[in-house]
């Protein structure tokens, strides 16, 4: 690509006459640009329209992302302007895209931000700058933020999950095994007496935890203070048959904060463990829970509503390994990260790159599971990641070979859809779980053996044989549209 | 009632082949054992009794079993664990918790309820045996 047409223009009357020039000749493309430590980078995949080159998409990104307007304007030289201008110092061609292909030619342009462009602690700043208005910027078709590495001195300004997988572990005495737990269900239209039912049953079955599904606010059929009271009865009475720790993840999303800070006040004056929010309140409101619970001692679980509309096109939008950061940064505790198996989107090398994100001291760039940085997470407190959505007991194996222990499985229909009703999903479930640790454990493969190692456990316990059988031919084999660019190529043995 | 704390409560009981399979995979991660015993397993009761400290630098399990025989021996009715213990950087906790060796006879726990305002109700798990004076409770 031709680098020096168009290239940065230096001479200072001329830079700054007044009129409309190339983003690239305003400075925002720099090959040679060197990206410091104490920089934000991101990699953007671009989509130029037709007669755009991509040196001059990027430079757009980067204007657009940072100070940038649509024509000079003299006031930049009141400034530093230097500092305040994002760089695009590199731009790649995306593989299996553009001619030949069944894709338009996308780009990835990677972007330098110095860090005096971002208010310490804030995501809803960070965010208004990298995905403000660039995203409905004419000049490109379409664009999608695919990875983000955060310097460790931004890093160090948040204070992250409230609590973190080891202290949740410490708090509930849950240790070497994924937790396990199940929406409940149907989502609408019980009431809060019947609703503590479901809890009741799925706890004392063997679950840890019950949760509400992202739309149960306090609707007329259910008003939340009647959930809380008889979900709490539940938890109660569930935890003394028991003797284990149990919690139900009750929703206090709400219209405002105001409304927010009741229901988790309530919850807490009840003695739950844990509250949940929806993504849908925004990045103020999560920051204000996380507060919120690290003041209160709460677990704080994120339910990712609505995520699909902007993580799932691979062309547009903002990957969800991107999102993941910025929640881990903002402060919850459990964070859905997706089931690769289940019934919602998920490519199994793509999620994990989701759950690497959540749990990783430090990230390392892994191309294949579409991390494209290291990110060092400066010793902030790692979030348990949730695996939900039309999973069942029969995959266990698999889902214990993908995401290891530090998860939470949740089993909604797969739980509560038993033929024996809630209390034997629940079981089955907990057994199979705890069967498959124990192999594994003793060093049996379980991704090979695991059906056989299931169909041993049923013999002894009639409800996971009842799971087995009612789910042994469900599988959601679709092909997903988030998946890695990069692929491993066969090298030819010598 | 079965007390279900710790991985593997939901299985039959251990056999010490299996209890050794699975502290020897804790070694192997180079996790640290120690055993703890109660008579007292409240689901919030964090601290239990050490049998000894953790047992640092061990590589073969058969040192955590010839411990774990000995503290059977003295509290044959007491709820024993084995804890695996992590000293990595970001986890400097237990990474693997589960019973071997419990009361034949497990009384459980009463759920004791007081009505305050509202609707509200205070819960209380009382352990049915751990009312019962220490050393007279199994």
């Amino acid at each position: 690509m031709n680098a020096s047409k168009d290239g940065a223009i230096v001479d200072a009357k001329k830079r700054y006459a007044p009129g409309v020039l190339k983003y690239r000749q305003m400075g925002y493309w720099q090959p040679d640009y060197e990206p410091k430590e104490t920089d934000v980078v991101c990699v953007f995949r671009i989509t130029p329209q037709e007669g755009v080159d991509a040196e001059e998409a990027a430079a757009a990104v980067a204007g657009e992302s940072s100070t940038a307007t649509w024509t000079v304007v003299w006031t930049d030289l009141l400034t530093a302007c230097e500092s305040y201008r994002a760089k695009a110092y590199r731009v790649d061609r995306v593989p299996n895209t553009g001619p030949g292909t069944n894709s338009e030619q996308q780009y990835f342009a990677w972007v330098a931000y110095d860090l005096i462009l971002f208010e310490e602690g804030s995501i809803a700043n960070l965010t208004a700058s990298l995905i403000g208005n660039v995203f409905s910027f004419k000049p490109l078709k379409a664009a999608r933020l695919e990875d983000i590495r955060l310097p460790v001195a931004y890093v160090k300004t948040f204070k992250g999950p409230p609590t973190g997988i080891v202290v949740e572990r410490e708090r509930l005495d849950k240790f070497g095994r994924p937790l396990l737990g199940a929406t409940m269900k149907p989502k609408l239209g019980l009431s809060g007496r019947n609703y503590g039912r479901v809890v009741y049953e799925g706890l004392v079955g063997g679950l840890d935890f019950t949760k509400d599904d992202e739309n149960i606010n306090s609707q007329p059929f259910m008003h939340w203070r009647d959930r809380f009271l008889f979900g709490m009865e539940a938890v109660n009475r569930a935890q003394a048959a028991s003797g284990e720790q149990k919690g139900h993840y009750f929703n206090i999303t709400g219209a405002t904060m105001e409304d927010m800070y009741e229901r988790a006040e309530f919850a807490k004056e009840l003695g739950s463990c844990i509250v949940m929010i929806d993504l849908v309140v925004g990045w103020t409101a999560i920051q204000s829970m996380a507060n919120w619970s690290r003041r209160n001692d709460m677990i704080l679980h994120m339910h990712r509503a609505g995520h699909g509309t902007y993580t799932r096109q691979k062309n547009h939008g903002v990957s969800f390994r991107v999102i993941a950061k910025w929640l881990r940064l903002a402060g919850v505790d459990h964070l859905h990260a997706g089931t690769a198996v289940g019934k919602l989107e998920g490519d199994p090398m793509t999620v994990q790159g989701y759950y690497n994100v959540c749990r990783d001291g430090y990230t390392k760039a892994d191309l294949q599971r579409g991390l494209f940085f290291d990110q060092d997470w400066a010793d902030l407190r790692r979030v348990m990641p949730v695996a939900s959505g039309g999973i069942h007991a029969g995959q266990m194996h698999q889902l214990l070979t993908l995401f290891g222990d530090d998860v939470v499985l949740q089993f909604g229909g797969g739980t509560i859809g038993h033929p024996a009703g809630i209390q034997a999903g629940a079981t089955a479930n907990r057994v199979a779980l705890e069967t498959m640790v124990k192999a594994r454990n003793e060093g049996r493969d379980i991704a090979v053996e695991g059906p056989q190692i299931l169909a041993a456990a049923g013999r002894w316990c009639t409800p996971l044989a009842q799971a087995l059988e009612t789910w042994k031919d469900v599988t959601f084999n679709y092909a997903s549209t988030d998946t890695p660019d990069f692929v491993p190529t066969a090298t030819a043995s010598v | 009632m079965r007390i279900t704390q710790g991985t593997f409560s939901f299985l039959p009981d251990l056999t010490d082949t299996e209890i050794k399979a699975q502290i020897q995979y804790a070694i192997d991660q180079g996790w640290a054992c120690s055993i703890e015993y109660t008579d007292d397993a409240h689901p919030r009761n964090t601290y239990w009794d050490m049998y000894g400290p953790p047992m640092f630098g061990l590589k073969d399990a058969a040192g955590v079993m010839m411990e774990l025989v000995a503290c059977r021996k003295a509290f044959p009715s007491h709820y024993i664990k084995v804890n695996a213990f992590d000293s990595t950087r970001g986890i400097e906790s237990v990474r693997l918790s589960f019973i071997v060796n419990r009361p034949a006879d497990e009384p459980g726990f009463s759920l004791q309820r007081q009505e305050t305002e509202g609707r509200r109700i205070r819960y209380t798990t009382v352990g049915i045996a751990a009312q019962l004076p220490a050393g007279k409770r199994y």
